[in-house]
């Protein structure tokens, strides 16, 4: 509908006619292919690329984790657990989409294509977005929560404006959903019918409160209804089940059938980052019934019995894994330049005079720091 | 003021009507800005003309308006937010701050985020509580912002103009009680070339003191300008328009040419705007001052009531107050009549 339409619609209807919520409402069970007989229709090639982006994200939050403790990145928030989550959105995508990802969600960025050293930038602490946005068509990695949300519903509504049939798909957390971002986006996506995806990552706790503590809605797919956006259940650890679910919704978005709220049930393996005790609110019982679950060993098991997973496959997955870790690893050991004069250079298109002066003190600064030393 | 003219209120919708004509980029939103034309009328008859998708009635959430209005600008638009009132804007803080003022930061210049925000503001039209905040103080603190503040039918044009085609964002405040005052003033005349946002004017040349100030203020200040004048004293005033970019040299050579300054604006003047341009005049002029820069604010309490508000704006008297106690030597003294004006704070 046109927004022109919607106008005409409610001057006729003031008032909303009670629409039925029926076809809104998520399915009572989430959805899941691996360990159905649907697994066994599903593309190999497809099998097989997602696996691969299983095995070298895995090693990338591994790597990236051990990259703090060595000092070289200050911080990662680490999606151990739930690389099915990041890697399916980023499949999920065709390249002139746009993703809208969180701190959490490198390892989305870096299967988009992104290169990693640039997706740390941020938790390396040389500058904040280390990547080109628009040459990427990835948003920056958003920390206040929910807040990029309503950038993606703009994003892809004035897309829709402008005849482009291009989707955002923006990623959120569990506790993101408790935010009032998260249900303004919500509404505006309702309302434009903007082509927009969210994906709930519900890894069951924010920071170190549990789920029970953050809402009482039935699911958090069902928080859609109110805005008039469908809710969709999937298994998030298993990669096939919601890269089906987000690609059936990006192309719903994008043949104008409007936005999607998936929720995908998922568990982060790691602590919410290197800095947090994670023994403090949760059990080591709770954590190996989730390994149990792990989204890599589910996929294997998988294509291990169709026959997909024979011993050069594997391997090959495993030497892209140490490939990438190991230039990770050379790179990020490089003290990254940093340029002092550069914090004056984009903070508006055209320095004020007042950073022209503060710009001149801070070189001269520089200019007595280097001849003193 | 003439009784022919043009209002404030018009000159900002013939803004955004050539803005919208001139640049298929440019999207006005906010509530109420369609069908109605804005409470303060200042999108009338945009939708009409443009389409609801150019002029775009929004669900009544200012942080989801400008969250989604960054998303656009994203995209390559040129979005234009209203916000319904000063204080109405404050749900809109956290992206205002965290996304518009960073993004084009963030991202080392690859995400500039062209948006222009209109902010109605102040006080002085008997509005109940929340419909009077004078907001410049927090915008103004954060980087990234330019806050264009206009106080003439001309400039609300002018500036709004500029504003829109900027690649920066800017929050532009309109000062609502100025809204209806009209001038002889059309977007053809001779008087109508665009200011550039960033330089202050002087509306009056004075060679005792200067009254620096802007938005609603500027009709006070004109006016115990008049009165001074009474008084056998020259007082200037200066117009800033913007606060950011801050135009130091046109301020500061108001400051040397009289070597006398207040300060005068509506909002508290505690951590305000005016303690900024003090310090700043302190710090630059200081040798050419005869005498302290005097501010003349509102008072540091919440937004009175309407039957209260007139104790709280600056009037005329307590700005004639603060030049009188611009440490005058006896000679001026004399001159008016040997009145003994105070001396010091
Ligand atoms: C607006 C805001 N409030 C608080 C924080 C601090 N914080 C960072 S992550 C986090 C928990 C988020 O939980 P969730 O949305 O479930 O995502 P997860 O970390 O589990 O991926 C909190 C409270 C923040 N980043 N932003
Ligand atoms: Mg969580």
């Amino acid at each position: 509908m046109t927004l022109q339409q919607t106008t005409e619609r409610a001057a006729a209807e003031p008032r909303t006619p009670g629409r039925d919520p029926a076809p809104l409402l998520p399915d009572r069970r989430p959805a899941r292919v691996l360990g159905t007989p649907a697994a066994d229709a599903v593309d190999p090639a497809l099998l097989r690329e997602l696996h691969r982006h299983l095995v070298v994200g895995r090693r990338f939050n591994e790597q990236a984790t051990a990259l703090t403790r060595q000092g070289r990145l200050a911080v990662y928030p680490s999606s151990r657990g739930q690389e099915a989550c990041q890697v399916a959105a980023a499949l999920a995508l065709r390249p002139r989409d746009w993703l809208f990802p969180t701190y959490r969600d490198t390892l989305a960025v870096v299967a988009r294509g992104v290169d990693p050293v640039e997706t740390l930038t941020l938790l390396r602490g040389d500058w904040h977005t280390g990547y080109d946005p628009v040459e990427h068509r990835v948003a920056p990695l958003c920390t206040p929560l929910a807040t990029h949300l309503p950038h993606a519903v703009g994003l892809a509504h004035a897309a829709r404006l402008s005849g482009d049939d291009l989707v955002a798909l923006a990623l959120t957390g569990d506790g993101g959903t408790s935010e009032g971002d998260f249900h303004e986006a919500l509404t505006f996506a309702g309302v434009t019918r903007a082509p927009v995806v969210f994906l709930v990552q519900n890894n069951g706790y924010a920071i170190s409160v549990p789920l029970a503590k953050q809402t009482a809605a039935p699911t958090l797919a069902h928080k859609g209804v109110g805005y008039g956006v469908p809710g969709v259940q999937v298994d998030g650890n298993d990669v096939v089940a919601v890269h089906g679910v987000l690609s059936a919704a990006v192309e719903r978005a994008r043949s104008g059938g409007g936005p999607t709220l998936v929720e995908a049930l998922t568990y982060r393996l790691d602590a919410h980052t290197n800095a947090d005790d994670a023994a403090r609110y949760r059990s080591d019982d709770e954590v190996e019934r989730w390994r149990a679950e792990d989204p890599v060993t589910r996929l294997e098991t998988h294509l291990r019995a169709a026959g997909l997973l024979d011993e050069e496959t594997g391997r090959q997955a495993l030497a892209a894994a140490e490939t990438m870790a190991a230039d990770l690893r050379r790179r990020v050991a490089e003290e990254p330049a940093v340029d002092p004069m550069e914090l004056f250079a984009h903070v508006y298109a055209t320095p004020t005079a007042q950073l022209g002066e503060q710009r001149a003190r801070l070189a001269a600064e520089l200019r007595a720091e280097a001849g003193s030393r | 003021m003439t009784s022919r003219g043009t209002t404030m209120a018009e000159a900002l919708n013939t803004a955004l009507r050539h803005a919208l004509r001139d640049d298929p980029a440019v999207h006005v939103m906010g509530e109420d800005v369609g069908t109605l034309g804005g409470v303060f009328r200042i999108t009338d008859g945009l939708a009409a003309e443009f389409g609801d998708a150019r002029c775009a009635d929004t669900p009544l959430a200012e942080s989801g308006i400008l969250g989604t209005a960054v998303g656009m600008a994203m995209y390559g638009l040129r979005p234009v937010v209203e916000m319904q009132f000063d204080a109405f804007a404050y749900p809109a803080f956290e992206q205002l701050v965290s996304h518009v003022a960073k993004m084009r930061n963030r991202t080392r210049g690859r995400l500039p985020l062209p948006l222009t925000i209109r902010v109605p503001y102040g006080g002085g039209i008997g509005g109940v509580e929340h419909h009077s905040d004078s907001s410049e103080g927090y915008y103004l603190h954060t980087p990234g912002l330019h806050v264009v503040t206009p106080a003439t039918v001309g400039d609300a044009y002018g500036l709004l103009r500029r504003a829109i085609a900027s690649d920066d964002p800017v929050v532009f405040l309109e000062p609502k009680r100025r809204y209806w005052t009209k001038e002889d003033w059309s977007p053809d005349g001779p008087a109508a070339p665009v200011p550039p946002i960033g330089r202050a004017v002087l509306r009056r040349p004075g060679t005792d003191a200067v009254l620096i100030t802007y938005g609603p203020s500027l009709p006070v200040c004109l006016e115990a300008a008049d009165a001074a004048r009474e008084e056998g004293l020259d007082v200037g005033v200066l117009d800033l328009r913007s606060l950011v970019p801050f135009d130091d040299e046109t301020v500061c050579a108001a400051v040397r040419a009289t070597g006398r300054a207040v300060v005068v604006h509506e909002a508290s003047g505690f951590g305000g705007a005016g303690a900024e341009i003090a310090a700043r005049v302190g710090e630059r002029c200081f040798h050419h001052l005869e005498a302290p820069v005097r501010r003349v604010t509102g008072l540091d309490v919440p937004y009175p009531a309407p039957l209260l508000e007139r104790h709280h704006l600056p009037g005329v008297d307590r700005v004639l107050d603060a030049v009188r106690d611009l440490q005058w030597p006896s000679a001026t003294r004399a001159r008016h009549g040997g009145e003994p004006y105070a001396v010091g704070a």
